[in-house]
This record gives structure tokens, C-alpha cells and sequence, in this order.
């Protein structure tokens, strides 16, 4: 155990508009939420001594500290994985400043991917490697070509075990849309979706997701500080304690195109991550009071929903049906719409939200939370307040 | 091999690591790379066995038999390089392997099916593991 000084802690939240279009460089839509971030703390930007994004982050740390006037740092790394790094980020944010290594640690992740690329269509640009998540080597010479079709084939068999049907999944994407709806945040606020919007939205994948089962493809930048709670005293805003962040990797995983190891059914990383959590800090994901689970397509909210604990294998599409996921249930999930509703900002912006949600400042707040779980297939962390 | 008609599949990604797998394609074999020491199967390819470390592999001649283990087809956007999108399936070769690959033929995917392999052209003359219903 860390000293109570010494424990880190989110003091700092920023973000650019969520669009379709943003009108400017990925670059600035770094340096513009990393300032908005440094602000909301309270501290200048020529403070920052770490530095984490993802791999396939297009900005650039040199642009970063050259916009931002960074001045000494210490401490810079980018993940892999994709989307499911995105709570991995609090792990090295964690330890950077836990061990001394960093004071002012930024998180950040910035992207054009509607307006300038799309995640959503094959790439052009091919290597044969994994590029730190999928081995298009095997894949693309058959026309898997998309995050979508490699979900549906980690999900079909066990959709098909569980009897999941379309309409089961819709109710996921309504519960998303709803919370969307009034989170002015949103790129869907003030726009709700009914079931039959669903069922009537067209194929994707068949035959098993359609459009509303998908993720949007957004353009926009979130960034997060972290420093030690002695530290954040001299802050703005309340500290919001990283209590836990744990992260797995087991071995012949891949992580979209994950179907050459496991029975396809049990979520074997998530379900690691929880353990690693419960062991390190003594509370399990469902005993929180609101969650964020990353919501790249609606099936890997039900197996994530799994993993993490929340029920057992194959229950997930009776515990949505039964309500327990909307913002007046037992564990409200992403009430700022998840990447379904408010954008998908690979994760992150389902972060900020977490941080909210301690702060009470959110949207749509859920009264009188105390901890929040914040979870990405590969990592799972926790969050308490004050 | 099938599709008599110009091939406008993509040609397998060339990897040093994996082109012992679509030469064997090219003469009709499907093979999956071996530890000759402890004699297991790796797919995807990779440099070291992960369980002895050793970096004897050899190529094992695969029955060419298995299942379907998940499937789906890629609609919106249609997938690249094919006339009409393909039935992705997920197959575990009865070797226990499992590997991605097209369902060619007339038959619609099922759990569990039982397929075997052919081989089809890709558009710069080389060619992928496909399968095909069981008879």
C-alpha cells in the first residue's frame, strides 16, 4: 500500500466538442483538451511530466509539449490495443505518480476518425502484423475486414449459445440513446431511439449486428490529469482517488479478433481483471454504484457485463431486460450514453464521465455514488471520491 | 480450385514469418506450422514454440477437415476484393487449430458444420485456404 499522500488521484478532466467534422488537426484537438484539462485542475500546462496515449494515436508527445509548453519530461509511453487500452491508461497513470516517477500526469487520445479516416472501414494501409491488436494477415484475404465482422465472429457462438437475439441487443442500444438523449454532451442529445428504430436500422454484419448495435465513429479529444491527493490539495477541484486500476493480457488473446483461444463463451480477461481488482482492493466491479464498460458493439456489453461480475455466464441479456442497467437501476451503466451515444473517443470520454460522476457534476448524475467502475475487456478500474 | 472466373481476392499480407503457409496454398496443402520437439501446433504462425522455446518448426499436413466454430458475412461496407461478401467463418480443424476462412459452395453456415478445405485464387496469383460443405 501506498502513503494516503502519496495515492493518486484524477484532478483534472478536458475535452474538445464530440462531431462528425472537427475543422482541425488531430494536434490541436490534443493540445486544446490537455489544456482544458490542466485548467479544470488548476495548474499550467509547462507542469506536465508524464505522458500516456494510445499506439495508434496520430499525435505526436514532441507536438504536444511544443504546443503546450511541457518543460522537463519524465516519463512518456503509448499502449496497445486499441480501445481496450483505454482503462489501462489509469494503470500507468497510477503507478507513474504512486512511485514518484511523475507529479502531473496527462492522459490523452485525440482523433479525426469520422471526418479524416474511419474506423469503421477496412484500411488501406495494411500491415500484416497485429498492430497491437488484430493480425489482419488472417483476416482480410477473406473479406473480414472491419472491427464489426471480427466482433461478430468472437460473439456469434456465443450469441447463439445464450439465444441472444437482435432485439435483445436493442435494448442495450436504447438504454445507451435514452441517456444520450439528455447529456447535452452527447452527439445523440435529444435523440432517443425506440426498439423498432433498432430493428429496422440495416445489417452491418449478418446476422448479427445492425447499425444502432454499433459504436459511433466520432471526431474529438478528451485528456485527464493525474497527481498525488498531497498534491491535490493545492487543486481546484476535488481529488477523485484512483481506489483501483488492474489490467490482462493472457496469453494467445488477441483482443477484437479473439476467437483462437477459450471456449468463445466465458470473457477470460475480464474475468482475470476482476479478480486482480477484488484481490487489490477489495471490491468487486458490481459493488460500485454506476459503471462505464466500453460499448464498441452492443454484444461486448453483455460479455463484458459477465466478466466483470455483474451476473453469470449467459444471464447478461436478462439483466439488461430486467432494467438494471438505466439510470434509476441497481448499477446505472454509462449515463453519458457510452460510446453508442455521446462518441466514441476510444474509451476515454467514458473516463472523464467516471470522474463526474465522483465529482457530481454529471449529465445525468447518479444520486449519491461513491464509487465508480470503469471498465475496458482488458483492464477494469475503480474510482472513489474525495 | 474454385472460382473459374478472374480472381479479385486480396493476395494473403506477405510476412516472413507465415509465407511457408500460402506457398503450401498454392500447391493445394494446408499446413500449420509444428514444434518438432514437442510436437504442437501454433496458428497463427509465430517465431519460438511458446511452450519449449524452441525455434525447430516444421509444416504439418493438416486432413483439410473440421468445423464451423462462429461465422458471419460483412455487409455495410461490402467486403474489399469480392464480387459479393463472402461467408466469414471461424473453423477448428479436427487437429484442434483454428483458423479464418470463407464457406464456399451452396451451403449457408451452421454451428457445428462440418466442412472440408479447397484452395482459391487470389488476384496476384496466389491462393487462400477456403472450405466447403462436407459431403
Amino acid at each position: 500500500m501506498v502513503a494516503e499522500s502519496q495515492q493518486a488521484c484524477i484532478v483534472g478532466i478536458g475535452q474538445t466538442e464530440f462531431s462528425k467534422n472537427s475543422g482541425r488537426s488531430e494536434q490541436q484537438l490534443a493540445a486544446e483538451s490537455i489544456l482544458a484539462a490542466c485548467r479544470d485542475a488548476g495548474i499550467s500546462p509547462h507542469q506536465i511530466d508524464g505522458l500516456v496515449t494510445f499506439a495508434i494515436d496520430k499525435s505526436d508527445e514532441i507536438d504536444v509539449m511544443r504546443s503546450l509548453g511541457c518543460e522537463d519530461i519524465n516519463y512518456t509511453t503509448r499502449l496497445p490495443q486499441g480501445g481496450a487500452a483505454s482503462v489501462t491508461t489509469l494503470v500507468h497513470a497510477k503507478n507513474a505518480v504512486e512511485s514518484g516517477l511523475c507529479d502531473y500526469f496527462v492522459i490523452w487520445r485525440a482523433m479525426n476518425e469520422r471526418s479524416q479516416y474511419r474506423f469503421g472501414q477496412p484500411s488501406i494501409s495494411l500491415s500484416p502484423d497485429a498492430h497491437s491488436s488484430t493480425f489482419m494477415e488472417w483476416c482480410f484475404p477473406f473479406g473480414a475486414q472491419t472491427p464489426a465482422a471480427w466482433e461478430a465472429l468472437s460473439c456469434g457462438h456465443y450469441m447463439n449459445t445464450y439465444g441472444v437475439s437482435s432485439e435483445d441487443l436493442g435494448k442495450i442500444s436504447v438504454t445507451f440513446r435514452r441517456a444520450a438523449a439528455t447529456n447535452p454532451n452527447a452527439f445523440f442529445y435529444g435523440k432517443p431511439i425506440t426498439l423498432e428504430d433498432h430493428q429496422s436500422s440495416r445489417w452491418i454484419v449478418e446476422p448479427w449486428f445492425r447499425l444502432l448495435d454499433c459504436c459511433q465513429e466520432s471526431d474529438g479529444g478528451c485528456a485527464i490529469l493525474v497527481t498525488t491527493r498531497e498534491k491535490a490539495k493545492d487543486l481546484k477541484q476535488m481529488p477523485v482517488p484512483i481506489l483501483g486500476a488492474e489490467y490482462s493480457m493472457l496469453f494467445n488473446h488477441e483482443i477484437i479478433s479473439d476467437f483462437y483461444e477459450g471456449d468463445l463463451l466465458n470473457n477470460d480477461l475480464a474475468l482475470r481483471v476482476t479478480e486482480k481488482l477484488i484481490n487489490k482492493c477489495g471490491m468487486a466491479p458490481k459493488d460500485t454504484n454506476v459503471a462505464m464498460i466500453y460499448d464498441n458493439f452492443t454484444p461486448q456489453v453483455l460479455r463484458q457485463l459477465e466478466g466483470f461480475g455483474y451476473c453469470g455466464l449467459g444471464e447478461a441479456k436478462d439483466y439488461v431486460a430486467d432494467g438494471h442497467l438505466e439510470l434509476e437501476g441497481k448499477t446505472p451503466l454509462s449515463p453519458n450514453g457510452g460510446l453508442i451515444g455521446e462518441a466514441y473517443i476510444h474509451g476515454i470520454n467514458n473516463i472523464t464521465e467516471g470522474v463526474r460522476q465522483m465529482r457530481g457534476t454529471a449529465a445525468n448524475q447518479i444520486k449519491n455514488a461513491e464509487t465508480a467502475f470503469l471498465g475496458s475487456g482488458v483492464a477494469g478500474a475503480i474510482l472513489g471520491r474525495g | 480450385m474454385s472460382e473459374p472466373k478472374k480472381a479479385m481476392r486480396p493476395d494473403p499480407i506477405p510476412r516472413i514469418d507465415s509465407n511457408f503457409f500460402w506457398e503450401a496454398c498454392r500447391r493445394g496443402e494446408l499446413v500449420i506450422q509444428k514444434c518438432e520437439p514437442c510436437d504442437k501446433l501454433w496458428h497463427p504462425p509465430r517465431a519460438l514454440c511458446p511452450i519449449c522455446h524452441s525455434s525447430e518448426k516444421v509444416e504439418a499436413k493438416m486432413s483439410g477437415k473440421g468445423k464451423v466454430l462462429s461465422w458471419c458475412r460483412q455487409v455495410r461496407p461490402p467486403s474489399f476484393g469480392f464480387p459479393e461478401s463472402p461467408w466469414v467463418i471461424l473453423v477448428e480443424l479436427d487437429e484442434g487449430v483454428r483458423l479464418l476462412s470463407n464457406l464456399e459452395g451452396e451451403s449457408e453456415p451452421q454451428f457445428g458444420m462440418r466442412v472440408t478445405v479447397d484452395f482459391a485464387p487470389t488476384s496476384g496469383g496466389k491462393a487462400v485456404p477456403v472450405f466447403r460443405a462436407e459431403a
